[in-house]
């Protein structure tokens, strides 16, 4: 029985393997619509959340499954003082799969140590989102036709943004990628990113605050939320939410096949105006996400 | 500098200087009711200084422990106040409720029945990280 905590937990091999399903997922949904008939979804979600949970939900009725949800922690036993692990060993008797979402970090491995389901982690606070990894690496896939040869610049939250970390810790696996990172100097990537992930592939890497001057070098702009949420001090998100707000003007110097990606939600990071540009792929990606959770779920429940 | 020689125990040599401390802390031997010296800065022919700690008491050490705090040191057990073992440390690949998460946002810190895990990612620099959330050992 496999769970889904970190995206290292999937191969290389295994995630080109997801990324044919969810090809052919998209060529052919007729083929998947009963693939998990009698099967259920549960997703308890411990932290507000709207797309992840409505994607992973979206992604199970694709494949004729069923979903079991708790909206909130407040509506759970958790408010009562349930423990992770009982909880989950509590939804194992009722479900085939659980979607977790979690404040506290190690929430999802805590459930997968005590479940006899697969669990998926769906966020766990700052540290890993590895199912907006494979919404992420699906994009990239279907924009860019390929994992290698690609400069990444990745912007904004670079410190707290759990979706940038596994997200260069999945494409380090791959051939000749550069990574452009550009954030505030509060929020930089931390060390142990460049040093666990980076450094040991072999890759390059390079740090700015200057969007624009780095522009024209990106094959894919991967944008990000500050989030209110990861800050203790309310005086740092201010100072901080609006360090780069992308606009048309800004994108003058992008190449012309550059993708904009962002793992949504935005608050003004991203201005409206840029939405109609054909680079952007932001909302796509919200639609990657959805079929490659469906592949998640066919591979977990070892469904052919 | 005179300290009674241990008729059953353990010696625990060859911790590097400043250190000694930190193991008593971690392997908790102010809650034993035996005697225990901690010899601080020993001149020493191969490390210049070095720390050892006795304690005269057949007790159950936590070898991880020391291995984590520092794997060149050496356990020598006395029986009898003979030397009847010598124990080689390894730095082990996971500690096990031998050092606490700090990070205030990891599920250890609320869920007080987890064990606190810690798994062994840079054997060269010795650095642990937490098992749930990858927050650095430290302490």
């Amino acid at each position: 029985m496999r769970s889904l905590i970190d995206i290292l937990d999937l191969s290389v091999e295994e995630l080109d393997e997801m990324v044919k399903v969810a090809e052919d997922i998209m060529a052919n949904p007729a083929k998947y619509a009963h693939k998990c008939d009698g099967k259920k979804l549960a997703t308890m979600f411990y932290e507000p959340s709207t797309r992840t949970r409505l994607s992973f939900e979206a992604a199970m009725y694709e494949l004729g499954g069923n979903v079991l949800s708790v909206a909130s922690a407040a509506s759970s036993s958790a408010a009562k003082g349930e423990s992770v692990a009982d909880t989950a060993k509590m939804i194992s008797c009722y479900a085939d799969i659980l979607a977790m979402r979690h404040p506290k970090e190690g929430a999802p491995l805590v459930a997968s140590m005590n479940a006899t389901i697969p669990v998926v982690n769906a966020g766990d606070g700052g540290h890993n989102h590895p199912t907006q990894t494979l919404a992420d690496l699906l994009t990239i896939h279907c924009e860019k036709g390929r994992f290698d040869n690609l400069t990444i610049g990745l912007c904004g939250d670079l410190k707290f943004g759990r979706t940038v970390h596994s997200l260069i810790a999945a494409m380090c696996r791959y051939p000749n990628v550069k990574f452009v990172l550009i954030s505030p100097v509060e929020l930089k990537l931390p060390s142990y990113v460049k040093t666990e992930h980076i450094k040991p592939s072999g890759h390059t890497y390079e740090q700015t605050t200057d969007l624009e001057a780095v522009m024209p070098q990106l094959d894919v702009l991967y944008m990000t939320r500050v989030q209110k949420e990861r800050f203790f001090n309310e005086e740092d998100y201010l100072r901080l939410k609006d360090s780069y707000i992308l606009t048309p003007e800004k994108l003058r110097n992008a190449k012309e096949d550059m993708i904009i990606m962002h793992p949504l939600p935005r608050v003004n990071e991203i201005s409206v105006a840029v939405d109609n540009d054909p680079r952007a792929c932001y909302f796509k990606q919200a639609y990657y996400g959805k079929i490659m959770r469906e592949a998640l779920i066919l591979k977990l429940l070892e469904v052919q | 500098m005179n300290i009674d020689s241990i008729h059953n125990g353990i010696v625990i040599d060859h911790i590097a200087a400043g250190r000694g401390m930190q193991l008593y802390h971690l392997l908790q031997l102010d809650k034993l009711d035996c005697s225990v010296a901690i010899i601080k800065n020993v001149n020493s022919r191969k490390m210049g200084k070095k720390d050892i700690i006795k304690v005269d008491g057949t007790v159950d050490i936590d070898i991880d422990a020391i291995g984590y705090v520092d794997p060149k040191a050496t356990v020598n057990i006395i029986r009898d106040e003979k030397l009847v073992e010598k124990r080689d440390i390894v730095l082990p690949e996971r500690l096990v409720n031998v050092v606490r998460c700090k990070n205030p946002r990891c599920i250890s810190s609320t869920e007080q029945e987890l064990d606190q895990v810690f798994v062994l990612k840079d054997r060269d620099k010795g650095i642990y990280r937490c098992l749930y959330c990858e927050a650095k050992a430290e302490g």
